[in-house]
């Protein structure tokens, strides 16, 4: 929290001496040993962590990559072929970073779904909440130029298909599109112009995810964490030091979590991905059934679902753009859905329709499918630009606890010394 | 998670167990991350090449590409061979012989007949890398500067090698390295 002062001391000459310095031992002692951290918070806030852990692995492996693929027209789908078949531990390597942005993209679904339903990006949160949004559209910018780079069918139409959105702004300017669609391709056509480009963008923007997970951080230790409560704490018994109890259960999940990781990486490494992938790129031939990667694949049935070119392209980036107005769009004063009977119903609309609109995303454009994507593009617009200002308004939430320490000893102590052992 | 105690307990046996554990899984888990930069199974593939000197007449020289370098085969002019021979052991900044193909290759006298293939001294086989900082040294063309010694001469920093590729003046530490050479019949040869 923004009033945790500091309780860092030196403890050696040499510590003092860089503590006049550069105080760098204070900050991360502050920040990360000594931070209050609500001490209600379940295991849905490991995310965080876990989501930081990925994009250093994404960096890493990433860097790798680099030093072994050829980002040419030519060489490109043969040099991740080399990378699997050739380089020492490539295919590990590339299981890797293939895997892990999958992974990345399931973790922060849930870190973003965590902070809808717990109200993490009510005041005074609104600021982090942006950044998480921008940190996401960072992210699909990343994951799709990095699909891009394989060059196999998928890669290039999926390309064609995303960069050919631009061109619905003919619609509005006859020109323009076409205009910007052949700046982006750097040509007529995707070529290996196109591809070069992507591939230096695809290296450039995880740096910028970094910096902004930089803010993301230091707007989070200003505000401190939300919890389950959405209650702020209000006393020093209704928080714990970030070290060891945040972390160690941090470190858990984590495990947890690259379980699973594991699993995908050793024994289903090509389970998220699309076998038409496994042709090389060919300008001349479609692949009967495009789709993205999973995590664009609600997004894409959005766009879908609208039957005119530029009103399914302005959907598609609406139902990004609208996330950024969350924090004003709800009206509620009570953070968690916890304590509100009503629109909790309403998040796991939200939830099941975001799923659906996933699944739907990987049928073929026939009926029934878009039907049922249009029903649901209704409601996901309508969960935010309807049921999120009205159910605020009209809604009579349940009795808010008095503390935290309150919630979780249903009233019964709030010294100090208990809540430590109670946690 | 210091014990408060002075004995060690169960707690201080996890505390340490779990964390070699932890550290024994990084470290393995770090090897692949630096293995990677190893030569790859398709530079490991193009590990010998084989070479057909029949086309080479007395006098001539060609450089063959093996692993990334240039290896230099000479067909030495019996006065070169006279030349190479004469040089006393004495007189040599490197006495060792440099050749992969004898038996003591770290320790024979650096003759010329251990600078190359026994039953085929005319053809001087050598990496053709100054053992100095790198260069490629000038000689395998006629007209090329030989240095003083009549072999070849580094221009980077001035070594001369005499004509069976032997350091005679000049930084260069060691003789120019023999490769490893099969001969398959008597005008090809295998590198590697």
């Amino acid at each position: 929290m923004a009033d945790h002062s500091s309780t860092y001391e030196p403890k050696s000459a040499t510590a003092k001496w860089w503590d006049e310095r550069l105080p760098i031992m204070r900050l991360l002692s502050d920040q990360m040993i000594t931070f209050p951290t609500p001490k209600n918070i379940n295991y849905l806030w490991t995310f965080g962590g876990i989501l930081t852990v990925f994009l250093l692995l994404q960096l890493v492996t990433g860097i790798i990559l680099a030093m072994h693929y050829q980002p040419s027209a030519a060489e490109a789908f043969n040099s991740v072929d080399n990378i699997m078949r050739n380089v020492n531990y490539g295919w590990l390597i590339r299981n890797m970073h293939a895997v892990g942005a999958s992974m990345f993209f399931i973790a922060v679904y849930i870190h973003i779904f965590r902070g809808l339903y717990y109200g993490s990006y009510k005041a005074p949160r609104e600021i982090l909440w942006i950044l998480g949004m921008l940190i996401f559209l960072a992210m699909m910018a990343a994951g799709f130029m990095g699909y891009a780079l394989v060059w196999g069918q998928m890669s290039f139409w999926g390309v064609t298909v995303i960069t050919n959105l631009f061109s619905s702004l003919d619609g509005i300017i006859p020109g323009l599109g076409t205009a910007i669609v052949e700046w982006l391709w750097g040509g007529y056509s995707v070529s290996g112009t196109t591809l070069n480009r992507f591939f230096s963008l695809h290296y450039l923007v995880p740096f910028v995810i970094v910096g902004l997970v930089v803010l993301h951080i230091w707007a989070l230790h200003m505000t401190g964490q939300n919890n389950p409560t959405g209650v702020e704490p209000k006393t020093e018994a209704d928080t714990v030091p970030m070290h060891p109890y945040a972390t160690s259960k941090d470190l858990f999940a984590m495990f947890a979590f690259f379980l699973m990781f594991a699993w995908f990486v050793f024994f289903l490494p090509d389970y998220l991905g699309h076998p038409d992938n496994y042709n090389p790129a060919n300008p001349l031939v479609t692949p009967p059934h495009i789709v993205p990667e999973w995590y664009f694949l609600p997004f894409y049935a959005i766009l879908r679902a609208i039957p005119d070119k530029l009103g399914g392209v302005i959907m598609m980036f609406g139902a990004i753009a609208v996330l950024f107005f969350i924090p004003w769009l709800d009206r509620s004063r009570i953070r968690s859905a916890r304590y509100r009977p009503i629109y909790k119903w309403f998040f796991w609309l939200l939830v099941i329709s975001c799923l659906a609109l996933g699944y739907l995303g990987a049928m073929p454009a026939e009926e029934p499918y878009i039907t049922w994507a249009r029903i649901f593009t209704a409601y996901y617009f309508a969960h935010f630009l309807i049921v999120m200002p009205i159910v605020g308004v009209l809604e009579k939430p349940k009795p808010l606890p008095a503390s935290i320490s309150d919630a979780v000893e249903g009233g019964k102590s709030s010294s100090g010394a208990s809540a430590h052992k109670k946690n | 998670m210091a014990s408060d105690t002075k004995d060690p307990n169960r707690r201080d046996f996890l505390v340490v167990a779990g964390n070699t554990f932890a550290a024994i899984g990084a470290a393995s888990l770090i090897w692949p991350f630096i293995a990677q930069m190893n030569p790859d199974a398709g530079a490991l593939a193009l590990s010998s090449i084989e070479v057909d000197l029949s086309p080479i007449k007395e006098g001539q020289a060609i450089t063959a590409m093996w692993r990334g370098k240039p290896v230099f085969i000479r067909y030495r002019t019996a006065e070169e061979i006279e030349a190479a021979k004469k040089v006393a052991l004495d007189d040599l900044a490197d006495p060792i012989a440099r050749n992969e193909n004898l038996k003591d290759p770290a320790s024979a006298p650096a003759t010329d007949q251990n600078r190359t293939i026994e039953g085929h001294e005319k053809w001087l086989i050598l990496i053709g890398i100054c053992t100095h900082l790198g260069c490629i040294p000038e000689g395998q063309k006629i007209s090329d500067a030989r240095g003083d010694f009549g072999g070849y001469f580094c221009p980077c920093h001035g070594s001369h090698y005499d004509t069976a590729g032997r350091i005679r003046k000049g930084p260069a530490p060691r003789n120019l390295d023999v490769p490893v050479i099969t001969f398959i019949t008597d005008t090809k040869i295998k590198i590697g």
